[in-house]
């Protein structure tokens, strides 16, 4: 290794180990694995996302849940009805509802939306359009 | 941070051997997302004054509300709590056998650990400079342990470096700070650095990278003795007639570098994570469990609230029993500490300022999971000498941390299989609990094959299913602290707001408690002074 060379290298290593840092705690105040995949979700079908990341909170079918507050239900949700308001809520977030936006592409918010305006009780046949999600999108 | 030699300057240079060895650069970056900063608690707080039997109505009894009630107590106010679950304590919680949980969604689970086996779901360690946690810890008497943060024999981890194998710290350790040590150290002799670094510097810091690194004689990280006492030896020395001591083979700096083991090399150099950190003998809860002893007697369980009201003569709460519901009560007082987390009070009708309700309705709160495993024996300690301390992956699991207490025992011992955040925290959290717990077990497995005989079993939380916060901790950005921080924790009329959502320390117990005893301070200013 020729000497700029092995400067460049050392100095993007160290620049790589303080981002994974402040990725870290733009994430949280606490230890985390540090690995550009943490905050990315990986299926791409409209029921996988549903099931590994909406139900955390909205539970199996859509059902809610109620606690000290509540998650809404998604199961027969009128406000399922316009594309566009579930996929803004998805992209940015709602109250205490944590933005989805940097974990999801537009493919992924195409996808979950549809699902869920389709299933649960809810018949929006009407696809949700790359428009809904760019109008969305921050 | 520029990449070639020729535009760095000293302070460049000087910043980035700190980055590696002690974290400037994260530190400096903490330090603008408001982390990092020092507890500014300076002991007892002093209450002067007499409040003439004003009255305070505390909403909450975590560390946040039980402070302020202690306190207000003392200095000689009336004083209520209302608490939505059966016991005190929030989120200072600690899961031991026989203990039964109902998450949302209704899946419930009952721990199986054995006696004096325990997991805690929410904070489990407390720095040294948490200063407010460590003085009530200290008042109440809870007995503190260390928290082996680092742990130079456990495991780095990558499922796609050294074919899956995990790494010791201390090897990843000393030969990424070796080579990189090297490599400054050659390219200060070979004038490269001339521009950044002056003539009276140059010697001096190549000491220091020759003593940082390990290096040789001649400023090389290589086989021998220097890079062994780091990375410790093939054969370690012995006594009398057994083998003589051999060096280990160093690994290579394109391999590390490659592996992305280096990400968790400076985790314990983080401000909040340097040694001396704590845990509390026994659980977390020990230190809920200490305000309990103390005040419990002003707590009303089971209270869910529905309705804060308030007007300029005092505020009024409504509020129903959270296991059998029924008809409304309701709960008067001069002033209101509200230590709900705002995602449970941003859907509960509250009277306060619109800017305090655009702060209670824009505080996202962060995902995050945790999976306690039991197993049948000690195999960490037994096989792997590891004791204490944290082993990191790129698994979902994401850590694996052992035990910090009863070190050598025979019996059982539970691991924290799992604890992860973000995407993954809300992967973990959409399965029913026995299915994260699988999880956390396959991945585990993959660093510690004992897993599969010895897994007795598991308990898990994950924090968007906890009935009574709905999520871990209030996430603030920047952009959102500009927003609404000032409003957040400003006293609304007669209503001020407290708890780790209302600090610059958030998800930290400290940041509760100093958070209550700052709005109990200024609130009590405002009752003195009328």
């Amino acid at each position: 290794m020729n000497q700029i060379k092995s400067i460049a290298g050392a100095c993007a290593a160290i620049a790589m180990l303080a981002g994974s840092a402040v990725a870290a705690l733009a994430q949280s105040s606490d230890a985390t694995g540090g690995v550009t995949e943490t905050n990315k979700v990986v299926q791409t079908d409209g029921a996988a996302i549903y099931e590994t990341v909406c139900q955390g909170c909205h539970m199996p079918e859509g059902a809610g849940a109620i606690g000290a507050a509540a998650y809404p239900k998604l199961a027969n949700n009128e406000n399922l009805e316009a594309a566009g308001y579930p996929a803004y809520v998805i992209i940015n977030g709602q109250k205490a509802m944590p933005a989805l936006g940097s974990m999801l592409d537009d493919e992924q918010v195409i996808a979950v939306v549809n699902y869920i305006r389709t299933h649960f009780g809810n018949n929006y046949a009407e696809p949700a359009t790359k428009d809904d999600v760019e109008a969305a999108r921050p | 941070m520029p990449t070639g030699s020729s535009s760095m300057s000293r302070r460049d240079l000087l910043s980035m051997i700190g980055t590696v060895a002690g974290s400037a650069a994260m530190y400096q970056a903490m330090t603008t997302l408001g982390f990092a900063q020092e507890s500014p608690f300076t002991g007892s707080l002093k209450l002067d004054g007499d409040p003439k039997g004003a009255s305070v109505l505390i909403l909450g009894a975590g560390l946040a509300g039980m402070v302020a009630a202690y306190e207000l107590r003392k200095a000689g106010y009336k004083v209520q709590i209302l608490e939505y679950r059966e016991v005190a304590g929030g989120r200072c919680w600690t899961i031991r056998g026989g203990d039964k949980y109902t998450e949302l969604g209704g899946f419930e689970q009952e721990c199986k650990f054995d006696e004096g086996q325990y997991l805690n779901p929410g904070p489990w360690r407390v720095p040294y400079h948490h200063h407010g946690v460590l003085h009530y810890a200290k008042e109440f008497g809870v007995e503190m342990q260390p928290f082996n943060q680092v742990n130079h024999n456990a495991y780095l981890h990558s499922s796609k470096a050294f074919d899956g194998k995990p790494q010791r710290f201390r090897h990843i350790n000393a030969d990424f700070n070796g080579h990189v040590a090297e490599l400054l150290a050659k390219s200060t002799n070979q004038g490269g650095l001339d521009q950044a670094v002056s003539t009276e510097d140059r010697e001096k810091l190549l000491d220091a990278l020759r003593g940082w690194g390990a290096l040789d004689k001649d400023y090389a990280y290589v086989k021998g003795v220097d890079s062994s006492e780091r990375r410790g030896y093939r054969v370690d020395p012995g006594g009398g007639q057994m083998p003589v001591a051999e060096p280990s083979d160093p690994i290579g700096l394109s391999e590390i570098v490659q592996s992305g083991l280096w990400r968790n090399l400076s985790t314990g150099n983080l401000y909040e994570f340097q040694t001396a950190i704590f845990q509390p003998v026994g659980g977390m809860d020990m230190i809920a469990k200490g305000f309990e002893k103390e005040i419990g007697d002003l707590v009303t369980y089971n209270a869910k609230v529905i309705e804060i009201d308030q007007d300029d003569q005092g505020v009024t709460v409504h509020y129903v029993d959270s296991v059998t519901g029924g008809e409304p009560k309701t709960a008067t007082a001069d002033w209101c500490i509200c230590t709900i987390p705002f995602s449970v009070l941003s859907q509960v009708k509250t009277k306060v300022s619109s800017e305090m309700q655009a702060a209670i309705d824009n505080l996202p709160y962060a995902a995050s999971v945790k999976v306690g495993l039991q197993f049948k024996r000690r195999f960490w300690e037994e096989d792997e000498h590891i004791y204490g301390g944290i082993t990191f992956t790129d698994l979902p699991n994401t850590l694996i941390s052992y035990p910090s207490s009863e070190f050598f025992s025979k019996g059982k011992g539970v691991l924290l299989g799992a604890y992860s955040w973000g995407a993954w925290a809300m992967q973990f959290t959409s399965l029913p609990p026995e299915e994260r717990v699988k999880k956390a077990l396959e991945y585990g497995a993959q660093i510690h094959p004992q897993y599969n005989d010895e897994f007795d079993n598991g308990i898990s939380i994950g924090w968007h299913r906890v009935p009574w916060t709905l999520g871990c901790y209030g996430t603030w950005s920047e952009d959102s602290r500009k927003a609404h921080y000032q409003a957040a924790s400003s006293i609304d009329g007669r209503i001020a707001m407290a708890g780790e959502h209302i600090s610059y320390i958030p998800a930290w117990q400290e940041g509760a408690i100093l958070s209550g005893l700052d709005a109990i301070s200024r609130l009590h200013q405002r009752v003195i002074n009328g």
